[in-house]
């Protein structure tokens, strides 16, 4: 029992690049369980900005044919981690929309596992991450498909916009796969402003400030496609990356 | 309304322009012709302000202000409008949306009220229609999936919302085709003929020359002008190409 109330370490992979004296205040971490029913649809946004550390960590467990649309915008404090794990059944569906926005100095992640444990469900995760001067942002994902989970469609896009050489992005997508016929797609980019972009957008009388917040809202704006309460998420997401340009 | 004088400037440390002058008055269009590599489109950059765009030596005078002293964003406040040889997509970021941030902030900068987004949608709906661009269009991402053509015609839109004292237009006939060149030259004359206003044009091709007539017209060739005139210099040099010219 005791080893249960110790907080991990770095050395334990899903932790590795967390923020260890905040993760040993706010340990433990209460999972929050989340449950589909068979051909139910359940949609949910998590906004993580008030507070100086925050860590959420849900576990979701989709039946046949259940579908969830997860948002998700962790753009607040020192440290914010939330951890997903999903495990989808026959012909399920989970969507994960995620935008990180760490301010200076801030660590923010994203943790998932996402478990097809049969035939023919479908996952998709976008993330977008924007890290200011001396911050950390990372997503660590593993996909696993397990045996017999033929059909399965999983994909997962990555991308982290650095606004600082010192800066920091981590992107991990893995996969293990035990199943044959399957699908599964990760793209994963880190970068930086695109120079030729913000002159002409200067050129056309934009401030420096207000170019580089036009550009960021586009990019994490993709996190939010399709959301159903897209229009205050986006806001929300802008109003973070106001605080951080 | 731009004078510039003795004007240096590196790209990389390589020595682009070496001692250009010119003299642009309002009411006026110019034209600078030149050979590849003479520093025609390192011209529209400088005086933009493009990072890592040099200047080495010399000075530009833009209305009264010192323009190398002004960041881009001040200088298209200023009222100085640079067309992009290759414009610039931009994802996510739709043109409608760029273009009332980009001109509330010029006006701004002027000290003038913002315009409400009624009368931006009006004045967007004005221009497009000048350069008979489908307003559904400027709907859409900054560039993203335009063809050349259009990216063109779009940049004219924007000049003529964002309404400017001195367009300096680089290759904007490149890539046209015989309608869309025709529909662009119409549109920078309806824009920029004024008393008020000016024109440099940078161009290969004499063919855009024929729908706006230039006051001037100069030779840019090793970094400098080496030869001015009128009109006719453009037909001259259609026929006999730099080399006579720029020797």
């Amino acid at each position: 029992m005791s080893t249960q109330t110790l907080a991990p370490t770095s050395k334990a992979e899903d932790w590795r690049y967390a923020d260890q004296a905040a993760v040993a205040q706010l340990w433990p971490v209460a999972a929050e369980q989340i449950a589909v029913a068979s051909g139910d649809s359940r949609a949910l946004s998590i906004i993580a900005r008030e507070g100086e550390h925050h860590a959420r960590e849900i576990a979701i467990d989709l039946a046949d044919y259940a579908t969830m649309d997860l948002r998700i915008l962790n753009a607040g404090g020192a440290y914010g981690r939330v951890a997903v794990s999903v495990r989808l059944g026959r012909g399920a569906s989970f969507t994960l929309g995620a935008a990180q926005v760490a301010g200076a100095g801030a660590t923010l992640e994203i943790v998932t596992t996402v478990t097809h444990t049969a035939p023919d469900a479908i996952s998709r995760q976008l993330i977008r991450s924007v890290a200011g001067a001396g911050a950390t942002v990372s997503y660590l994902g593993r996909v696993a498909v397990e045996q017999g989970a033929d059909g399965t469609d999983g994909e997962q896009s990555v991308r982290a916009m650095l606004l600082d050489r010192s800066a920091q992005a981590n992107a991990r997508p893995e996969l293990e796969i035990y199943a044959d016929d399957v699908k599964c797609a990760h793209g994963c980019a880190v970068g930086e402003l695109d120079a030729n972009a913000l002159f002409y957008l200067a050129q056309r009388g934009l401030p420096p400030a207000a170019a580089k917040a036009l550009m960021l809202q586009a990019f994490v704006a993709e996190a939010f496609d399709g959301a159903q309460d897209e229009d205050q998420l986006r806001a929300l997401a802008q109003a973070a990356l106001e605080a951080v340009l | 309304m731009l004078t510039i004088e003795n004007l240096h400037a590196s790209v990389a440390d390589k020595p682009i322009l070496k001692g250009l002058n010119l003299t642009i008055n309002a009411g006026e269009i110019h034209a600078i012709m030149g050979p590849n590599g003479a520093g025609k489109s390192t011209t529209g950059y400088v005086l933009g302000g493009r990072p890592g765009y040099d200047v080495t030596e010399g000075t530009a005078t833009f209305d009264g202000q010192d323009l190398f002293a002004l960041e881009p964003h001040e200088r298209a406040a200023a009222g100085l409008f640079l067309g992009f040889q290759y414009p610039v997509e931009i994802p996510g970021v739709s043109n409608l949306q760029f273009l009332r941030e980009a001109l509330n902030s010029q006006r701004k900068a002027r000290g003038e009220e913002p315009l409400s987004g009624g009368e931006f949608l009006k004045l967007a709906r004005e221009k497009s229609a000048l350069l008979k661009m489908d307003m559904e269009m400027l709907k859409r991402p900054v560039n993203v999936g335009f063809s050349g053509g259009e990216k063109k015609r779009a940049e004219m839109v924007q000049m003529g919302i964002l309404n400017p004292k001195l367009a300096i237009l680089d290759e904007t006939d490149s890539g046209l085709d015989i309608d869309a060149l025709r529909i662009c030259g119409e549109g920078i004359n309806a824009i920029m003929r004024a008393p008020d206003k000016a024109v440099l044009l940078i161009t290969h091709y004499q063919r855009l020359l024929d729908y706006v007539k230039p006051d001037f017209v100069h030779v840019l060739a090793g970094g400098r002008i080496v030869k001015s005139g009128g009109p006719e210099l453009a037909l001259e040099l259609e026929e006999g190409g730099y080399e006579g010219v720029a020797a």
